[in-house]
């Protein structure tokens, strides 16, 4: 019997386990894939939102404002990469001017520091790669990047640490009331908590709808496709910028990414399905043309790769948060964007909440500090000896694009939730994500996935269940 | 910090030919860095044969083509450091690398010289969208994974690329069992050796398709289930109302090779935008005084003989620039036109020395009947006739010694193709 049982291990159910860990509760969080981070949060724009596109009052106003001041903080606690490198929202139609103004306005009732609107030409100073066509731009100083799937990662592992229970490749099948509770069936077992947490990104209607009979939440899947540049356009802006919001969302975007490289998307298309993460042609032709329109200068040829995200849109707009009609049973559902700035403050609510329900104490020994894999790539000359002398596989470099070392792939895959395939070791260690993709370093990284695991090399997966790299041995 | 005469990045065929050469012109002190744990490079993957026709007039496999120069290194008393990644270069040469038993080290070099060889392009270069799924590789990586590791990359194969890689994979595959359903090629010809159509596709009858490309890849469980190819238009855009689908579980891609020029990058070296190398003169020289570069992270080569070739007399001429320095007035720049896309050495050194000097070069379409000139301010001093030229095989071209030394400053060096006949 768990406190708490959260559903998904997204950047929500992982930020919400480890605010959850401050108090003396057991908690379990059950993940449907073989690992953290697998759904929205591993595929988004990683931006950090300054809090301005938000209607004022709302819940996506108010977190995003209180998310966005938590990551500094949380950042150097958890070792997560984040930069706060600013946005530029862009104008290209002088009759459009008004938007800017009516967003600045929004921002300020919301909270936000640090806003002003330039002229195109002091964009253009600021970031010269920006196109001619710019007639002003809101400017956000506060906003940021982040890298969402490592800090996703990051979360869950300090949850971990601090004695939440990961069940990892355990899909909710079905919930039901018992006497305490909730009683819960999983892929391979039963579980009961008191309480229920609802994290399931895209799935919270699918989890709560099951549930409750009922048809009374309504997630939309929406999806956006992304192209990611080679490191070398890493210097065609250092801002993050966005064109004027429409109704799908805020719009293409170009930014850097915390790794030095450029992303540019996502698109907005709503699926009739949850699990199509296929880019497409018409979709990434989308993303690259608009992007074009801000930085005329983005070439095709320096595409490395390209991938698509879900969103979980909610039918009402806003982010669903808080107890349900069921007493004891939450939702944290919609968390579509800001959603991943607004994460770490709707967790500190939602864990204080549960906690007074179930009247725990704080927990004393919690560990708010989570030490990152080092990485190597990063480190100056006298760091990298110290290192080698520490442990001589960080001498040893397996990814030669992004220099990840056998050392930092090793500590991956030894970590508490550590890597299992050949993603879960890109997603921890930057190995495979560098401008040959895996070309080189994938069998490598197999033979090291499998001395660790201690499995055959044949059982090595590229990304969960059923993408095993290869098909067996040569005769 | 340690001290070295000549440093040479990269222990595959291009280092190790240089760094014979560099000793028989009678430089000692040489170290070869090998990032793999043995000496050879990619061609210890290349089992198949059809190496070596040239240098050694016998067809070896790739392992047997390296044996052959890894003995002269051996011979030698080459130095020669394996697991160990160079991880910067400075304009300097200062040369830091990383292994496991040494840890980070630093070498100042008097002479450097690249041959990192090159790298597949991926998936996401030629932005094929579609499902990211187990099951597809670069057609080196499946190499690897069968000819190293005895694994199967997959049994239902589509090949995307008829590059010479794609084209040794698809027998290799066939070979193992596996079932090669169709190679697809974008352009209306292949960048491949014709040799390599005819052993490796011809005859096992897997047909390969020009004009096409994959348009989607779909998958199942994480694994790839078909891809949707297409025909392509003129401007090599996919007709989509000629879509056709075909079921496999992997698909391998050979869609072009680039040179890995990171270090060269970090040195400061001038780089071509139609080679991805360094440009260089004739003494395989980059714009960084005393860092020379060969073979395949010089330009993509086809066969390795030409990369042995042209690598041992960047070997020499590293040796002499750290002996003797090698005093130079002016360059002559050389360029491609009217199908030739490059030529690389993209300028000649003016010196003393009458040797011959190899332009080599790729052209960029189909061509039948032609002469391969060479022309200095507008006259024709050499030429060649070939009855065809194609993008997949180098062509070179050697100026006499005396020839070059007529060479004035301020000349321009014109490689051209005069079609169907002569100018």
């Amino acid at each position: 019997m768990y406190d708490v049982l959260i559903i998904g291990a997204g950047v929500v159910g992982s930020a919400v386990a480890r605010e959850l860990a401050r108090y003396k509760l057991s908690i379990a969080v059950a993940e449907k894939e073989q690992d953290v981070a697998m759904g929205t949060s591993k595929a988004n724009s990683g931006i950090v939102h300054a809090g301005f596109d938000a209607k004022t009052g709302t819940n996506k106003a108010i977190y995003n404002v209180l998310g966005a001041r938590m990551y500094p903080q949380l950042a150097e606690e958890l070792e997560f990469p984040y930069r706060k490198n600013g946005a530029f929202v862009l104008c290209f139609d002088e009759s459009d001017k008004y938007k800017l103004e009516e967003l600045l306005e929004q921002g300020k009732r919301n909270g936000v520091s640090g806003l002003s609107i330039l002229t195109g030409e002091k964009v253009r100073e600021i970031e010269p790669n920006v196109s001619d066509k710019v007639v002003a731009a809101l400017y956000a100083e506060t906003s940021g990047i982040v890298s969402p799937y490592e800090m996703t990662i990051a979360l869950a592992e300090n949850a971990a640490e601090n004695g939440v229970e990961f069940l990892l490749g355990q899909e909710v099948t079905s919930i039901k009331r018992s006497k305490k509770g909730f009683k819960v069936q999983l892929s391979d077992k039963t579980v009961e908590a008191k309480i229920v947490v609802n994290c399931a990104g895209v799935y919270a209607d699918d989890i709560y709808n099951a549930f409750t009979d009922s048809q009374s939440m309504r997630i939309i899947t929406r999806k956006g496709e992304y192209c990611l540049l080679d490191k070398k356009c890493g210097g065609l802006t250092d801002k993050t910028l966005f064109q004027l919001p429409t109704e799908l969302g805020k719009g293409i975007l170009v930014a850097p990414t915390t790794h030095g490289n450029i992303i540019v998307g996502p698109t907005a298309a709503d699926l009739p399905v949850k699990d199509d993460i296929d880019t497409t042609y018409t979709g990434l032709n989308l993303a690259f043309d608009t992007a074009t329109k801000s930085v005329p200068s983005l070439s095709r040829r320096n595409i490395i790769t390209q991938f698509a995200g879900l969103r979980a849109h909610p039918e009402g707009g806003d982010f669903i948060i808080g107890e349900s009609e069921v007493p004891n049973f939450y939702n944290v559902a919609g968390i579509e964007s800001p959603g991943l700035t607004a994460a770490p403050a709707i967790a500190v609510d939602v864990a204080e909440e549960i906690a007074n329900r179930l009247n725990a104490d704080k927990n004393s020994n919690f560990n708010p500090k989570r030490k990152a894999i080092p990485c190597f790539a990063r480190m100056s000359d006298s760091e990298r000896e110290q290192l080698i002398a520490r442990n001589p596989l960080y001498g040893k470099i397996v990814c030669r694009c992004e220099n990840v070392t056998e050392g930092e792939i090793v500590d991956s895959i030894r970590r508490p939730l550590g890597a299992t395939d050949l993603d879960g070791v890109k997603r921890r260690t930057r190995a495979g994500m560098g401008r040959c993709q895996m070309g080189f370093c994938t069998p490598r990284i197999m033979e090291i996935l499998a001395r660790e695991r201690n499995t055959d090399i044949t059982e090595i997966t590229k990304n969960g269940k059923g993408s095993n790299v290869v098909l067996g041995r040569t005769e | 910090m340690k001290n070295c005469d000549l440093v040479i990045i990269g222990g595959g065929p291009a280092g190790l030919a240089a760094a014979v050469a560099a000793f028989d012109e009678g430089l000692r002190d040489i170290i070869i860095l090998e990032r793999e744990p043995t000496l050879g490079g990619i061609l210890n993957q290349c089992i198949h044969n059809g190496f070596g026709l040239h240098t050694f007039k016998e067809e070896l496999t790739g392992p047997e083509y390296a044996a052959r120069f890894e003995k002269l290194v051996y011979d030698r008393k080459i130095n020669y450091k394996l697991g160990s990644t160079v991880i910067n270069v400075t304009p300097q040469k200062v040369v830091t690398y990383v292994n496991e038993q040494e840890g980070l080290s630093k070498i100042q070099a008097k002479a450097i010289i690249l041959t990192c060889g090159c790298r597949e392009r991926p998936r996401g270069a030629i932005n094929i969208p579609g499902a990211r799924a187990a099951g597809i590789f670069s057609a080196g990586t499946a190499q690897k994974l069968v000819n190293i590791q005895g694994l199967m990359p997959g049994k239902e194969v589509v090949i995307l690329g008829s590059g010479d890689i794609g084209l040794i994979m698809a027998r290799r595959m066939t070979f193992e069992g596996a079932h090669v359903k169709a190679v697809v090629e974008l352009m209306p010809y292949s960048s491949g050796l014709n040799r390599n159509i005819v052993q490796c596709l011809n005859d096992f009858n897997i047909p390969l398709k020009f004009s096409h490309t994959v348009v989607d890849i779909k998958a199942t469980n994480g694994r790839v289930s078909s891809v949707v190819i297409a025909q392509v238009n003129d401007k090599l855009q996919p007709i989509m109302d000629t879509t056709e689908e075909i079921s496999c579980d992997t698909l391998l891609l050979s869609v072009g090779l680039v040179p890995e020029n990171e270090l060269a990058g970090y040195a400061g070296i001038e780089i071509s935008p139609i080679t991805n190398g360094a440009i260089v003169d004739d003494r395989m020289m980059t714009s960084v005084e005393g860092i020379f570069e060969c073979g395949n992270v010089l330009h993509v080569h086809d066969l390795v003989d030409y990369v042995s070739e042209e690598s041992a007399h960047a070997g020499r001429c590293a040796a002499r620039y750290v002996t003797c320095s090698g005093k130079v007035n002016g360059y002559v720049p050389t360029v491609g036109t009217n199908g030739v896309r490059y030529v690389v050495p993209q300028k000649i050194a003016k010196s003393d020395s009458a040797e011959p000097i190899s332009l080599r070069m790729r052209v960029s379409n189909v061509f039948k009947n032609v002469e391969i000139a060479v022309l200095l301010d507008g006259e024709k001093i050499t030429s060649r006739k070939k009855q065809i030229v194609t993008p997949g095989e180098m062509e070179t071209i050697v100026l006499n010694g005396e020839l070059v030394q007529k060479v004035k400053k301020g000349q321009k060096l014109e490689v051209t193709l005069n079609v169907g006949g002569t100018k």
